[in-house]
């Protein structure tokens, strides 16, 4: 193939096979594969620079600040990043049990003639959108928690700060109930994929040296640990950045309450709610701002993520191979 | 342990049918003919959302002009010539701009193109649309590429072909079924987004004339609805949820048939 050895480093390396229509094609093709570094490059570049006023008024108040005034011009983002955070873990608590017995249950345990049709139809909960998740939530969740749930929770335990306050239906616990769901087929779907890649000499190893089918299933989780946290974590993260959904059932009231029945608020809801109706520059600013934090943490969250799945995958596919 | 993993199965299984029974529920007893040609009247004279079915239809066909091609170049470079460091970086940056919220991506295109031109528009909704729609293309088109068997290449190769012409006229081909899969999903996952479309978009309750305007969408539609205080309008929202979910349920079932019968 490299039998033009005439041509340049240059040209060599642009195309191995010494065409000009390779280069012409491989040039194109990396230009558009830079294009995508070059969108993650111009959103930071692009959410810093509308959100350099919010950072040099505030600074590093800005993240520890409660007060969020925009009549008087206070933009403090501590409600967001509390509701974002407690919304979330919400989810995560609820989820992740779920997601891991339904991943269980799909690669080690059912059959197959029921795995696949089943599998399906938990992904398809990833497939309903945000939106119609919050509209179900407004009219169906609510209402339900309102009358059931939260009461029940109150009485049980509302010893704890965490279930005390006015029952409404709509709040941080209801927002984290409805993340719970959207979560859930997400983190579930990857770690069946985690699970599918451990391989299997691992369970016959298990069970040749006299482990139950669920002490076998122990050894999976071991071996595919990282990887299950790469799922909750790539989970977190879905659940930090979602927006319509929870800014449907949240309450939207930018306050720091210690009981999950009160209305809350997070980042992406404070962004989808006040972005239109900022008024001046700062407003808007500060609102960048918190898109630009979302961004950072989102983008952190996924990275870590990534690589535990990715060296899991990794990982088992070069032990499949040597045994 | 096996009944309480099956428990968990069913628990998400039974959301799953509650919510979809509930939206079909709710929603048939709206829907009729009227409902979805009209254009959005104030509260007691009806109306319906035939603007948001055509807004949301124009925003569709201008993210995937964008979103496609650009999409399956990346998966392109990314199976057949990002090799080494740059490739994965490559891969790496698009996996993550897939985890990137999309209220984000929405406050990204307002800062480069609302901003620069003044105005709420189609076009802005578009672009939004497309970069959700760009990184679950390219990563969908690199696993087809990469299910092509090698012999196809070698053989195409040893024909003399130059590389190009081997992927455009055989590797691409091979795997078109695949990336139009890939394609189907991407579109139906951008059909359900709202948030990027909140201040791109924006919304509208005329039919669109043009697309530097503001134009109306099947989910901000249902937004500005399910949070209004009109039970007329609840009504109308969980009769757009039905079309909507018409639409993100049948694409993905399509789907789903057509790849069993292949792989």
């Amino acid at each position: 193939m490299s039998a033009v050895i005439e041509t340049s480093t240059w040209r060599r390396v642009l195309s191995p096979t010494g065409n000009t229509g390779d280069a012409v094609f491989r040039v194109l093709m990396l230009l558009v594969a830079l294009l995508m570094v070059g969108i993650v490059v111009a959103m930071v570049i692009a959410l810093a620079s509308d959100s350099m006023l919010a950072v040099k008024q505030f600074g590093f108040r800005f993240l520890i600040s409660q007060r969020w005034d925009p009549i008087k011009g206070e933009f403090g983002a501590l409600p967001f990043v509390y509701g974002t955070v407690m919304s979330s873990l919400i989810a995560l608590l609820i989820s992740v049990p779920f997601s891991l017995g339904i991943a269980i249950f799909l690669v080690e345990q059912a059959p197959r003639y029921i795995a696949r049709p089943v599998g399906f139809l938990v992904e398809l909960l990833a497939a309903i959108p945000s939106v119609v998740y919050g509209l179900w939530g407004i009219f169906v969740l609510a209402p339900f928690l309102r009358q059931y749930v939260e009461p029940a929770l109150a009485k049980a335990l509302g010893w704890l700060p965490l279930f005390r306050g006015t029952i409404t239906g709509i709040g941080l616990l209801t927002g984290g109930i409805i993340l719970a769901i959207m979560v859930t087929p997400i983190i579930s779907a990857v770690v069946r994929d985690v699970l599918a890649a451990v391989p299997g000499s691992q369970r016959e190893a298990a069970l040749a040296l006299g482990a139950t089918k669920w002490e076998m299933i122990r050894v999976v989780l071991v071996n595919g640990a990282p990887g299950i946290a790469g799922a909750v974590i790539l989970g977190l993260g879905r659940a930090l950045g979602e927006t319509m959904a929870v800014t449907m059932v949240i309450g939207n009231r930018p306050e720091i309450s210690a009981s999950l029945f009160e209305p809350s608020y997070t980042i992406a809801s404070a962004i989808a709610n006040e972005f239109t109706e900022a008024t001046g520059d700062l407003y808007l600013s500060a609102l960048v701002e918190l898109g630009l934090i979302l961004f950072l943490v989102t983008f952190i969250v996924n990275g870590i993520a990534r690589l535990l799945v990715w060296n899991v995958t990794r990982r088992t596919g070069g032990v499949g191979r040597a045994a | 342990m096996t009944t309480l993993t099956a428990l968990c199965t069913v628990l998400a299984v039974s959301a799953l049918l509650i919510i979809l029974s509930y939206i079909a529920w709710e929603g048939i007893g709206s829907l009729n003919f009227q409902f979805l040609v009209d254009r959005p009247r104030p509260v007691g004279e009806g109306g319906g959302i035939g603007n948001a079915i055509l807004g949301s239809l124009v925003l569709l066909l201008i993210s995937s002009a964008f979103g496609l091609p650009l999409g399956i170049c990346v998966g392109v470079y990314l199976s057949e010539i990002g090799k080494g460091r740059l490739g994965g970086m490559v891969r790496f940056i698009v996996d993550t701009l897939t985890g990137i919220p999309s209220i984000v991506t929405g406050v990204f295109v307002y800062a480069i193109l609302v901003l620069p031109m003044k105005h709420f528009s189609a076009l802005a909704g578009g672009v939004a649309l497309a970069m959700i729609m760009i990184p679950i293309v390219a990563r969908t088109t690199e696993e087809m590429l990469k299910l092509v068997p090698h012999s196809m290449r070698e053989g195409a190769l040893a024909l003399g072909a130059p590389q190009w012409r081997v992927i455009l006229g055989v590797v691409i081909p091979a795997a078109a079924p695949g990336i139009a899969t890939g394609a189907m999903l991407a579109i139906a996952r951008v059909s359900g987004e709202t948030a990027p479309l909140l201040f791109t978009a924006f919304g509208s309750r005329f039919f669109p004339t043009s697309l530097n305007e503001p134009i109306a969408s099947l989910t901000v539609q249902i937004y500005n609805y399910a949070i209004s205080p009109y039970d007329e309008w609840h009504a109308q929202a969980w009769a757009a949820t039905l079309v909507l979910m018409t639409l993100v349920l049948g694409i993905n079932i399509i789907v789903r048939l057509l790849t069993r019968k292949r792989f």
